[in-house]
């Protein structure tokens, strides 16, 4: 009897990786998956936060994928080891602030660590062949199986067929005949497939599975880079960057106003870190203050705050602004006209 | 069989998922843990790990802010 082979899936929790998982289980391969988490990761953050998303089903779509597979998954938390990633990237960034080559290079490596310390013979990836810009293009493909150091223990099946043929195929674990050919960014030879595999309310993401990828997102972390001349970042800082309107009045402080309670709510356990606005006379938001600012700082960022409150119209409101050890100071401000916030400001 | 207590409050999923994964890789088959969370989500992610990677969900309850999740350990 032939030993049965295993193979390391890296799971997105999108469609592809799901696909790609699911033709190699078909012929007979132990799969477990992995899912790397970057803190960059879209996955269930915004929903956790915001309370006006509370009525959509809240998933992890890596764990649904594994489900629907029935193979084990394994999430790794890489945070501390992405950040050279995203700091310095060999080969650059793509539109934003995602270096997806670098990225791809890089989860193939650890994939491919962990396949070595775990006894599993090879990886595979949901990559189609020209589906993405930077990380799937035809001649980059290789740049992955050579960079990662994975060479060919590295299977697209998704693409296999338009790709020379993996150490799993010369040597009969996979066969190549029964994997697919798909290329170019067209959805619908993957959609069809899904419809075969009898796969439904599969995770579709507009923009894709990183915060990376969108501009507003890229914008507030190159701003935080600039503001701190330097690139670096904590965990903290990058969750912070998907909550609330931030504006940047003045170079050396940033203001973080909550949009809606489920915001405010999550805002209040950064205030042991941060100075914090909260108006007293009138429903408003939390206010976070990030920087070293002086009264008078202090004076116009409670106004710009107030601006966002139900006493904006009013002739004065009442602040109270309280500092990270929880020293507090109450004072009395009028509310910016909004003529006179500048949409400069706006980060 | 021992219980055991994670505190996994104040962070967002996927990470009381991770630390729960990283915590039963300690302990026994048998053990218990109880995981409490400050991310509604973990309500489901953390029952849908155990689920994919055969430990038991004993009991799940909501108070407050927190939500609490007890997991029988078995050998996965």
């Amino acid at each position: 009897m032939s030993q049965q082979r295993k193979a390391v899936a890296l799971i997105s929790g999108g469609l592809d990786s799901l696909l790609a998982a699911k033709l190699l289980l078909d012929q007979g391969i132990h799969v477990e998956g992995i899912n790397f988490y970057t803190g960059f990761c879209v996955e269930g953050h915004t929903h956790a936060i915001r309370k006006k998303d509370k009525a959509k089903p809240k998933r992890n779509n890596a764990l649904w994928s594994a489900e629907q597979l029935g193979i084990k998954l394994h999430i790794i938390d890489i945070i501390e080891e992405y950040k050279d990633v995203l700091i310095n990237p060999k080969h650059g960034y793509g539109a934003n602030m995602n270096p997806c080559l670098d990225c791809k290079i890089f989860m193939v490596s650890k994939a491919k660590q962990w396949m070595e310390e775990n006894g599993f013979d090879f990886i595979i990836t949901g990559e189609v062949m020209g589906q993405r810009p930077m990380s799937q293009r035809k001649d980059l493909l290789p740049v992955v199986v050579r960079e990662s150091g994975a060479d060919d223990r590295l299977l697209r099946p998704l693409c296999a067929k338009n790709l020379a043929a993996t150490l799993p195929e010369r040597e009969g674990w996979v066969d190549r005949e029964k994997l697919k050919d798909f290329s170019g960014r067209n959805r619908k030879p993957q959609m069809a497939l899904a419809a075969e595999f009898g796969f439904e309310d599969y995770a579709t993401p507009a923009g894709g599975c990183c915060f990376l990828t969108d501009k507003n997102y890229s914008d507030k972390l190159v701003d935080l880079w600039q503001a701190r001349n330097k690139k670096e970042y904590e965990l903290d800082d990058i969750m912070l960057l998907k909550v609330g309107r931030h504006l940047r009045p003045a170079p050396h402080y940033k203001l973080i106003v909550s949009r809606e309670e489920g915001e405010n709510k999550f805002l209040k356990g950064y205030k042991k870190q941060f100075s914090s606005i909260e108006l007293t006379s009138h429903n408003g938001p939390l206010t976070l203050v990030d920087g070293k600012l002086s009264d008078e700082d202090f004076k116009m960022a409670s106004r710009i705050a107030a601006r966002f409150s139900q006493g904006r119209d009013a002739d004065m409101v009442t602040v109270k602004i309280t500092g990270p050890e929880g020293n507090e100071k109450t004072i009395e401000v009028p509310p910016m006209p909004a003529s006179e916030i500048k949409q400069e400001w706006y980060i | 069989m021992s219980h055991y207590t994670l505190d996994a409050r104040n962070s967002l999923c996927p990470m009381p998922v991770i630390k729960t994964q990283n915590k039963i890789a300690e302990l026994q088959p048998g053990d218990l843990l109880e995981v409490v969370c400050t991310d509604p989500g973990a309500l489901n992610d953390i029952p849908a790990w155990c689920r994919i990677n055969g430990h038991r969900v004993k009991e799940t309850s909501e108070k407050g802010d927190e939500v609490a999740i007890v997991i029988e350990i078995n050998a996965g």
